[in-house]
């Protein structure tokens, strides 16, 4: 029993197919329990009022379209060593979904911005690198679609894949050089905060559960949405297959 | 190697357009900027490393497109690769032609430029040595979008939005010395990061560029 049985697209879909439903349940279980948790049981904070709320979205969403690029790199490592399709077809799948979480990112922390800096938007590392991270998205995804042959397409991403996350990390590296910023720092894992030495620049408890739950359902939503998108493009490229065929035949 | 090398530079000075025009882009975009933003020699000093960049980074990626394309369409391309010369040679070839008949120029235009853009006289020297250090990594880096959008009917527009992201280390540490040395602040991290970017692109970039070209042409 290894990993790489799940790499036959067959048996792929059969066993994603048994555990989607679960999936979705587990996912919208924990979004909406978290949620309401957060938005309705928890208290105001006491300088920034009920927008601070917003942190149930903006988290979540920041941490996923950072480790949604990881996935990609990781899986497009896999297809460009192993030649296993799934894998090629999981990073084409994910892409979309990392630029959407991209958005939601920025989007959400604007509408947080704009009450507790005073403006939409600013030039900070953080937020700028979220950008840069955007482009190079929508750059991955423009190249798949240009593509008409399939293989050939799964290795040219592959590659502006993992050419693309050194140059994502440098720019990362760059603009944190290039301007100081507003955004805080890490705050909800970090090791002084975790050992107790600082209790400064953490997430208050009362806050910290119903988000824990958030980024969990954030993170199954996200899984179960590329099990079934990967399935969809196994079944969109078997009809072509098929279709092929029929027309040999015919 | 040198065949390649005086055979793609005497095609870009002989077969017309390929070596002035990335000049002739450069300058078009530094006259529109004090047209754009009006004229006030305070805000042109400012603002002139980092136009002075952008213009160099647009010129080099305007000319692009006809790195590798050409080649590929008359099939000289697939010769190329069947050459006995390694496609990682030809990769490295193709991008220091590119820079000698696009990027170097720039550099030694960029000075000129620098005056209509009223830059300060402790900033020449900065912007060139800046450009100087940055404009190969531009080439290495944008033949690695050649090379990846080589096979696509109109990649060009593809090409920019796939190059761009690439470019941006390089554009914030090159504008960054150009910058600080227009006004005098300490230069040495910066200069050390674009050196580092372009040396490192150098060295393994054509890998990539050599990698993606074969799949391209298989």
């Amino acid at each position: 029993m290894s990993i790489w049985e799940y790499a036959n697209p067959k048996k792929f879909i059969t066993t994603t197919e048994r555990v989607l439903p679960v999936l979705w349940a587990a996912a919208a279980i924990s979004i909406g329990v978290g949620l309401v948790w957060g938005f309705f049981f928890t208290g105001d904070d006491y300088r920034q009022g009920s927008t601070v709320k917003i942190i149930y979205l903006h988290v979540p969403s920041a941490m996923l379209a950072i480790n949604i690029w990881v996935m990609m790199l990781a899986t497009s490592l896999v297809w460009l060593v192993r030649r296993h399709h799934v894998s090629a077809l999981a990073a084409r799948a994910a892409a979309p979904i990392g630029m959407i979480m991209t958005l939601i990112a920025l989007a959400t922390g604007a509408i947080w911005g704009q009450p507790m800096w005073g403006t939409w938007w600013v030039w900070d590392p953080r937020l700028t690198s979220f950008l840069i991270l955007f482009l190079f998205y929508l750059g991955y995804i423009a190249l798949w679609e240009a593509i008409e042959d399939p293989d050939t397409a799964a290795d040219l991403t592959s590659f502006l894949c993992l050419v693309g996350s050194v140059f994502a990390l440098l720019s990362r590296y760059a603009v944190n050089f290039w301007n100081q910023g507003l955004h805080q720092g890490a705050s909800i894992m970090r090791a002084e905060a975790v050992i107790g030495t600082d209790t400064e620049e953490k997430v208050s408890n009362i806050f910290f559960y119903p988000l824990m739950l958030c980024i969990v359902g954030f993170v199954l939503l996200f899984v179960a949405l590329v099990f079934y998108r990967t399935g969809t493009e196994i079944r969109a490229r078997r009809i072509k297959a098929l279709m092929a065929r029929e027309r040999v035949e015919a | 190697m040198i065949a390649l090398l005086m055979r793609d530079l005497r095609l870009a000075l002989r077969a017309g357009g390929g070596f002035g025009l990335g000049l002739a882009f450069f300058l078009i975009v530094t006259v529109m900027v004090p047209l754009s933003v009006g004229p006030q020699p305070a805000l042109l000093a400012s603002i002139a490393p980092g136009v002075l960049w952008l213009g160099a980074l647009l010129a080099c990626l305007l000319s692009l497109d006809r790195l590798l394309a050409l080649d590929w369409e008359d099939g000289s391309l697939d010769l190329l690769a069947t050459a006995p010369l390694p496609l990682e040679s030809v990769v490295s070839v193709k991008a220091l032609a590119h820079w000698i008949t696009t990027g170097l120029p720039l550099v030694l235009a960029a000075p000129v430029l620098g005056v209509l853009l009223n830059l300060p006289v402790s900033g020449f020297k900065w912007v060139v040595i800046s450009l100087l250090l940055g404009t190969p990594a531009l080439s290495v880096i944008g033949t690695f979008g050649a090379a990846l959008t080589v096979g696509l009917k109109r990649g060009g527009l593809l090409m920019s939005l796939l190059v761009m992201p690439l470019y941006l280390p390089t554009l914030i540490f090159g504008a960054e010395v150009a910058r600080r040395g227009a006004v005098g602040m300490e230069i040495q991290t910066p200069l050390l990061m674009l050196a580092g970017i372009s040396a490192a692109s150098i060295a393994l970039l054509p890998f990539a560029s050599a990698a993606v070209l074969r799949i391209n042409l298989r």
